[in-house]
Formats: C-alpha cells, structure tokens, sequence
C-alpha cells in the first residue's frame, strides 16, 4: 500500500513533465522515422529495421536513467525527502518505489517503438513480444542506474552526466548506428566491456529469432544490472542515513 | 506526564558538538519553542528528535519511545514540516494530501475523512485542485502543515513555519498553531521573538548546542531584567558569550 502510494508519486512526477514525454516517447520515434527514411534512400544496408528498432529501443531506455536520476536528485534537494523520511515509510518503499513505476513507462516506450517499426515494415511475428519482455532486465539496469546518480549526484549534474554523458555512452559504444567491428581496436574493447552494446545484441537476438546469441549478451546485461543495482542501493541508503 | 525527554542528547559532526548534552523536558499538550541564533543547534536536536539523524550518544523518548532502539515506533507517533516547504510540485493539493494518506496506510473512508477534515481547518477546500507548486509561499506552508498532520501526530515539529511569509500570512498561521495547541505537542524553532513569544508555553533558547534558559516567556524576561523578549532574547545569547 505504501509502496504503491509512493509509486503512483513518482510516475504522476514523471509523466506530467512535458520535456519528459517529449524526450522519452517523442526523441526515440523521431529517429526511427528519420533513419528509415535515410536507409529507403541509400543503396546500402545501413538502417535496416530489423537492426534498427531494437538499437533505438535500447537508446530510449538511457533517458530513463535520466528520468529516475533527475527526480532523486530533485527530491533530495527539495525537503520532500527529508519529510517523507520522518514517515513510517520504510527504505525499501523508497526504493521501490522509484524503482517500480518506471518499469512500464520503459515497456511503453519499447511498445511505442515497436509498432513504429511495424508500421515501417518490422514483420508482426511473436519475437517482437519476447523483444518487449527482454527490455524489463535491460530496463532495471538503466533505472537503477538512475538511483545511483540520484543519490550522489545534484539535479544539475544529474541532468548533465545522464542527460549528455550516457545517452551518448549509450549511443556510440553500443553498435546502434555502426557495426563496432569497422572502428575495431581499443574501442571496440571498450564497447564490449561495456554493458550496452550487450544490450543491442540481446534485444536484436530475440527479435531477430536467434536463440543461441541470446545467452552471452544476457549474462553481461544481467551482471551489470546486479552490480548497479546493488550500488544504487547502498547509496541511497547511504543518503537516507546522511539526512 | 512529559511528551519529549532527552537525556545527554549529543550530536557531533567531525569530533565537533553540534548539540552537547541536551536535557529537555516538553510536557503533552504543550508549545515548546527552541530559540538560539543560526547555529545554535536547533535544526540538528530537531533531526534528531524526528529520527533524520542519530544521535552520537544520548536519547530521547518521545512518548516513551526511544529514537534510537524504536525509530519505527517514534515515526508513527510525529509529524513534521521542514524549515523548507516539503511539498510535491507537480501534484495537486488534493494529491499532496492523499500522498501523506498513502504512507500512513490510510483506508479510503478515513482518507476522505481526513482530506475533508483538514482542507476544511486550513482552507485548503478551494484550491484542492491546483497544483502545489504553483501556490504562493504562504499556501504552501499551510498546505505543509495540513500534510504534516495527517498522520494524527501525537507530537508535531514546525521548523521556522513562518519563514520567509508576509505580515498577514504569518498571522493566519499563527491562528492555525493556535488552533493545535493544546491537542498536540508542539515543537517551534523561530527567528521570530514575537512569534515564539505569542504562541510558546515554554521557550528554550540554545547556544553552540547548548541549552543555555528554560522558562516562560515572561520568566526569561524576568530573569534578564528586561521588557521586551526581543531584548532578553539578545541579554541571554550575549551573556552567554562572555
């Protein structure tokens, strides 16, 4: 019951920011259409939906780290907090119920995303279900992270570094727009190092219908939710114990 | 029968005593204020008394409940409403409301109940549907007072309510403090002199952390053979110094 009035809390806040909606469900849409555009005008296979949709999927879900973290940070700043903390609600509200809400506003946009692709020709086949599915892990990594920003981090810098930092970590290390394997070397490394290329390959695997791929990308996607998820954690508790 | 009590209530920050030793006694039912300049202690023996911070050692019992073995328990039994407006912007007064409803795992009738209940007592009924961050100052404090309440707090903290609010503004919520007293106990921290001093049972006035006098506003006047608060304010603060 708690958890669920702070849930309901946090996703009016969300939802009832214009900028939000613009960026998180406009932002993605945007540049489905215009990549689609530019790939029926070339001669090469560059932006072909199948590939595409899924990577601009992942994209969309760096803004809910954006979302999530911003929020936090906001509600640190304010006195809300400190209000809401003096409440029988417990850590664990708190937490999930930052955490919760944002969970179907991600699966909303990766819908949304989808039947964009499907109206430019993505074929309706049951992978793009288990596509939708495969982003609630994916999803969680990306939100949590916001809680971690949020807790150590001022509304300023969290705007910054998840508004700018990691759409574009998010954007160039993860093999969205170009295959890494023509950059190649050092970066390369880095990117598969990295959790989002990881999360592509995953998302296109499942869409695509190829199974074995699914697995290796997962395990990373997974470890990296894990480990941000418990930082975030502990940072926010850590806050909470500062206050 | 005492509402707060704190034994050697101790806070330090980096070695550094923010609040030493404090002995406090606040009676039910009574408005206590806590008075010193910025610094003095105030707002860190509040966070701790509201269970924000922990005490480096000492306790308090509010009620009887220890804020350092039943947190839980303490929050069940406060309010409080911040130095700053605590107040969500994006959402209506009625959601602010119903939000403090929520936390306090109200059931639907009693939420109606206390929505009625307050926005009748704090004239809040009018504006239910506005969002919160676009009222002015003085309906935020109000609205940050009604939602500090809705818990039926047995013991309500108001840090500097009045800060920052016009004449008129603060003379209504003077009214609605009033209103309160005597229901609950009320812990005031004010820069105001004349507010401390209108609305206060007793006053304690505190210094680098310290509890310097206790009383009465007219026996702290007594005591520093003055006749104005303002004045004894300034002769208790100052001879303190020397």
């Amino acid at each position: 019951m708690k958890v669920l009035t702070f849930s309901g809390r946090t996703a009016k806040e969300i939802l009832r920011d214009p900028l939000n909606l613009a960026f998180g469900l406009g932002f993605p849409l945007v540049l489905i259409l215009l990549l689609s555009a530019i790939q029926a005008n070339i001669p090469v296979s560059l932006f072909e939906i199948e590939t595409l949709a899924p990577g601009v999927t992942i994209f969309g879900l760096s803004f809910m780290t954006l979302f999530s973290a911003t929020l936090i940070a906001k509600d640190r700043e304010s006195a809300l907090l400190q209000r809401l903390y003096t409440t029988p609600l417990t850590a664990a509200d708190f937490i999930f119920g930052y955490i919760l809400p944002i969970l179907p506003i991600a699966a909303a946009q990766g819908i949304v995303c989808y039947i964009a692709a499907i109206l430019l020709g993505l074929p309706v086949t049951i992978t793009i279900l288990y596509a939708v599915l495969f982003l609630l892990p994916i999803s969680l990594f990306f939100i949590a992270l916001g809680l971690l920003c949020g807790s150590i981090l001022t509304s300023k810098q969290a705007g910054g570094l998840c508004g700018a930092l990691l759409t574009n970590l998010t954007a160039w290390l993860s093999g969205i727009w170009f295959d890494l394997d023509l950059v190649g070397g050092t970066f390369r490394k880095i990117a598969y190092v990295l959790p989002f290329v990881h999360a592509v390959e995953l998302e296109r695997a499942v869409l695509n219908g190829r199974y074995e791929a699914v697995l290796p990308h997962l395990f990373w996607v997974l470890g990296y939710t894990a480990a941000v998820v418990i930082i975030a954690v502990l940072l926010f508790l850590r806050q909470m114990k500062r206050q | 029968m005492e509402a707060i009590k704190t034994i050697g209530l101790t806070k330090k920050y980096k070695g550094l005593a923010v609040v030493d030793g404090l002995n406090l006694l606040v009676e039910q039912g009574e408005l206590f204020s806590l008075l010193g300049i910025n610094g003095a202690g105030k707002t860190t023996t509040i966070k701790m008394l509201s269970c924000l911070t922990k005490p480096t050692s000492g306790d308090a019992y509010l009620n009887g409940k220890s804020i350092v073995t039943d947190t839980a328990g303490v929050k069940g039994i406060i309010g409080v409403s911040p130095q700053e407006t605590a107040v969500a912007p994006n959402l209506s007064v009625r959601e602010n409301l119903e939000l403090m409803c929520g936390v306090h795992s109200f059931s639907k009738e009693k939420q109606a109940q206390k929505l009625s209940e307050l926005s009748g007592q704090f004239g809040l009924t009018d504006i239910l549907s506005k969002k919160a961050g676009k009222l002015s100052g003085g309906w935020q404090r109000r609205l940050s007072i009604a939602m500090a309440l809705i818990g039926e707090p047995e013991i309500l903290f108001l840090d500097e309510p009045t800060l920052g609010l016009d004449v008129i503004a603060r003379s209504d919520l003077w009214d609605t403090i009033r209103l309160l007293k005597g229901r609950i106990t009320i812990i005031l921290t004010t820069h105001y002199m004349e507010e401390a001093e209108a609305l206060s049972d007793h006053i304690g006035i505190m210094k680098d952390g310290r509890l310097l006098v206790l009383g009465t506003a007219d026996e702290l006047k007594e005591k520093a053979g003055t006749n104005k608060f303002e004045d004894a304010f300034v002769a208790i603060v100052k001879g303190a110094a020397k």
